[in-house]
């Protein structure tokens, strides 16, 4: 057990717990913020997507070790001009079916677009294909983005 | 016995001014007309005659906020909106003011199993008719009100107003509502002509819920003094525990049990992590059993053997073998296809609180009733006992109308006296799945001298879902198992001489129903084998298909709309191959037609990107662009309908490129998604949607769109290549 100390959606944390424990499992079971979803555990499908200090990380992949001191950013607490042009944006295609990848999806899309405000349709790709959506919403997820980048 | 439903509905006031509709007439209402081949997947039967509910199916507030009950679990597929959309368009509710209660389950209600695609058709007629009930009370109480007549009174958005333009709210006429004499005789619903609701493509209720991360799924689910457990199971399916030895796992701070239970050990933990790293140090061993021989390749060969030989009649109509003998051609193909996994998103979890007097569940579940009969086998607490939360569904595309993952939590949670959040990993997951059959085909076929189609014999042999069924009380299929071989007892094309036959092959893994089941194969062996015939004929493949139909007007209309937006008449783009299919189910009242067509290109060997995942020089089918035509009767939601077609076509497509469970030493190799690959957005193709108007029943939608895209692709794959594809996952060498 270490007391680690961790900014969370903008709060200071301190967290007592072994350093190698996955921020997702301490962002969900010790932080109660179960936006963040668990799906493969091994950094292969993206639902657990959180931003660290601003880009886009595999919170199964970060201990909380690799998190101490740093800000971690999850969809509860995503807010600025990106965020909110890609909530909106999703809203507007109504993208989510299940909903479980759709947090990991728009911590993708937001970080996506805080970095590149006008991505191509490869850029888009290239950014988001590493999250998998079993339902099939890729189509709207484009659709979202895009609209996100025209500026919702 | 038909019930009359208005008399099962029961309307009276509740605290607040609120006016509340319960199911509590003499009987339970019957949810289905269909065959028992799909009722039987569905529902289970009512064990008593007399019950009354837990909880409205809709509460009317003082406030006009309108909270309707989803008899159904949703999963993506948008029963949230669409089956308060039944009751508000009835009810002349203003939709800004509708809300939704997804949690409660109420046997009363029905058994709440949530498969097939048929909750709006099931419940097209019960939701109406509460709205439509409630609607004539509340015209009724402002007709008291202002002392006129009813006739005098309309409903529109939320209010009674009368033709002199005054108006009361549904809010303050709730309560005096409740106490209005119910009409006697029915109560006419809407026409179609009528509707205001039904029809427009309104979003989703819960989207914003899913957006903001607030959604509860299973896996979020925190009661107060919760444990989480994870669970060492066999290896090898059946194995049994030969030893444990434990003592590292309750080592690992956190842990606080470790348990066994009928399929393995459950380390038992106060957080995830804790739980995983306590399974990671249990030294387990187990007797294998015979099943540790089974591989992929033996398998196979159980299934080419097996479909050497007779099987048991499906349907005979005229003499194919003496047709075939006198065929101008012949066709004769073989397909393969293997098992595959569900994986959903949100792996298998639930979470379980055993008390002396009760059994609580919070469970993704697509079968509420099964798992109370499931929590009290093993509790031996009475079915009234046992209390089932429903929370969102991370996907659940058959999985979770399994019981397993249900039975481990309340197996641990009694072990241990405490609530328990069982948790599965996606290795778990996707090793110790209830997996898609594997299913051999064999078919032969001929046409006449004019071309058109003669004789179809086909033979297909593979696993029986419903012999795998726990739960459900059915009993195993005696020689033919019509949920297994869904879509093979018919097909959309004239052939006057027409022989099915099957045959139940056990192979020892265990299979369950998947998006589509059946109709996942024999719509890809059906629609790639017409293929086959029209080439054979020296015919255009829409064309052949238009001229052969039987009689089946609105086929014909989805398939000739599939071809017009996707520009069939005129040539593809440069590089371009087409490819159609088209799938029709009509039973019982339950209609739905579907066709698609995929344009893909081939890539050659090399480095060309996407597509499928073979080795090196092998050629890449890539698809650019999918339009699909639906009729589905009447079109509750378009944007729903459309969102479940390129969904569908994405989870058929993933299958039809990428996916395949594969066995060694009885052990399934596949461990996450590095190996178990999934289509990813970047494959994703354009996909257009054309819903046909239509005054008929609503039939259903959710796994309609799935079993079209493989074969679009394949026929595709033909047009661009002239090489039959015939198993999947598609591979070209």
């Amino acid at each position: 057990m270490t007391r680690l100390s961790i900014v969370v959606n903008q709060e200071p944390r301190e967290i007592d717990a072994d350093p190698e424990m996955p921020l997702l499992w301490a962002l969900r079971d010790l932080l109660a913020l179960t936006g963040t979803k668990f799906g493969c555990g091994e950094g292969f499908c993206g639902a657990c997507t959180v931003h660290l200090d601003g880009a886009a990380v595999r919170s199964c992949q970060t201990t909380l070790g690799d998190a101490s001191g740093r800000s971690v950013t999850t969809i509860e607490g995503l807010v600025g001009g990106p965020a909110e042009r890609v909530r909106r944006s999703w809203i507007a295609e109504d993208v989510p079916q299940c909903g479980y990848c759709q947090p990991g999806q728009i911590m993708s899309a937001a970080a996506l677009l805080a970095a590149t405000p006008a991505p191509s349709d490869e850029e888009i790709d290239r950014a988001m294909k590493g999250n998998l959506c079993r339902c099939g919403t890729y189509h709207r997820i484009r659709r979202a983005v895009r609209r996100a980048a025209r500026g919702a | 016995m038909p019930v009359n439903r208005r008399e099962f509905l029961v309307v009276s006031a509740a605290a607040g001014g609120a006016l509340v509709v319960t199911a509590g007439g003499a009987c339970v209402p019957r949810t289905s007309t269909r065959s028992p081949r799909v009722a039987g997947r569905t529902t289970a039967p009512a064990r008593t005659s007399s019950r009354h509910s837990l909880h409205p199916l809709l509460e009317l507030h003082g406030d006009g906020t309108a909270v309707v009950l989803s008899v159904k679990s949703e999963m993506g597929q948008g029963i949230l909106t669409a089956l308060p959309m039944l009751l508000a368009e009835e009810l002349d509710l203003d939709w800004s003011a509708v809300r939704v209660e997804r949690e409660r389950f109420d046997p009363a209600l029905g058994s709440g199993g949530t498969t097939a695609s048929i909750s709006v058709f099931l419940n097209w007629k019960v939701y109406r008719e509460a709205g439509a009930l409630v609607r004539h009370l509340l015209v009724a109480a402002a007709a008291k009100a202002w002392s006129a007549a009813p006739e005098q009174c309309r409903t529109e958005r939320g209010a009674v107003i009368h033709r002199d333009g005054r108006r009361l709210g549904y809010g303050e006429l709730a309560a005096q509502a409740a106490s209005m004499k119910r009409p006697r005789g029915p109560i006419p619903l809407k026409s179609p002509a009528e509707f205001r609701l039904i029809g427009r493509p309104l979003r989703r209720i819960d989207t914003p819920d899913k957006v903001s991360g607030a959604a509860g799924f299973g896996i979020d689910v925190q009661v107060p003094g919760m444990l989480v457990a994870t669970v060492l199971r066999p290896p090898v399916h059946g194995a049994t525990l030969a030893t444990v030895d434990d003592r590292a796992a309750r080592a690992v701070p956190g842990v606080e049990h470790v348990v066994r239970i009928e399929r393995g050990v459950a380390v038992v933990a106060r957080d995830t992590w804790s739980a995983l790293q306590g399974r990671e140090r249990l030294s387990v061993t187990w007797n294998e059993g015979a099943k540790a021989r089974l591989d992929s390749a033996g398998i196979a060969e159980q299934l080419r053997r097996e479909l050497r030989r007779p099987g048991h009649r499906v349907k005979r109509e005229g003499d194919p073998a003496a047709a075939l003998a006198r065929a101008a051609k012949r066709v004769e193909a073989t397909y393969e296809f293997p098992f595959v996994a569900h994986a959903t998103m949100e792996p298998m979890n639930c979470t379980a609180h055993v008390e002396a007097d009760r059994c609580t569940l919070w469970a993704p579940t697509q079968t509420p009733g099964w798992n109370r009969t499931t929590a009290a086998r093993i509790t031996g607490l009475p079915e009234d006992r046992i209390i089932v939360h429903r929370t969102f569904l991370g996907g659940g595309f058959g999985r979770r109308s399994q019981e397993d993952f249900v039975a481990e939590a309340v197996e641990v949670s009694r072990a241990v006296r405490r609530p328990v959040k069982v948790v599965w990993t996606r290795t778990d997951d996707l090793q110790h799945d209830f997996y898609r059959p594997t299913f051999h085909h064999r078919v032969r076929g001929g046409i006449d001298a004019a071309g058109a189609p003669l004789a179809l014999d086909h033979r297909l042999v593979g696993p029986s879902v419903v012999a795998w069924w726990a739960g459900s009380g059915s009993d195993p299929p005696d020689k033919v198992d019509d949920i297994s071989i869904a879509g093979a007892e018919r097909t959309l094309y004239r052939f006057p001489h027409f022989n099915v036959e099957t045959r139940i092959v056990e192979t020892g893994v265990p299979v369950g129903i998947w998006r589509s089941i059946g109709n996942s194969y024999t719509t890809f062996v059906g629609e790639t084998f017409i293929d086959e015939l029209a080439a054979a004929a020296g015919r255009d493949p829409v064309r052949y298909r238009l001229d052969n139909l039987r009689d089946a007007p609105r086929v014909r209309a989805v398939l000739e709309l599939a071809a017009d937006k996707a520009g069939w008449s005129r040539p593809p783009p440069a590089g371009r191959h087409r490819g159609v299919a088209v799938f029709a189910e009509d039973e019982e009242g339950y209609s739905v037609q579907v066709a698609q067509v995929a344009e893909i290109s081939v890539d050659g060997g090399g480095d060309a990107r996407g597509g499928g995942d073979g080795g090196r020089g092998e050629r890449r089918i890539r698809v650019h662009r999918v339009v699909c035509a639906i009729d589905c009767g009447i079109a509750v939601n378009p944007n729903i309908i459309a969102a479940q077609m390129e969904g569908g076509i994405a989870f058929g497509l993933s299958a039809a490129l990428k996916e395949r469970i594969t066995l060694a030493r009885g052990r399934v190799v596949e461990a996450n998604f590095d190996s178990y690959r999934l289509l990813r957005l970047n494959e994703m193709p354009e996909v257009e949607v054309h819903i046909v108007p239509s005054q008929a029943h609503p039939g259903g939608v959710g796994e309609k769109a799935v079993s079209v895209i493989a074969p679009a692709v394949a026929n595709a794959v033909f047009a661009a290549t002239g090489v039959r594809l015939r198993s999947l996952p598609l591979r070209l060498a």
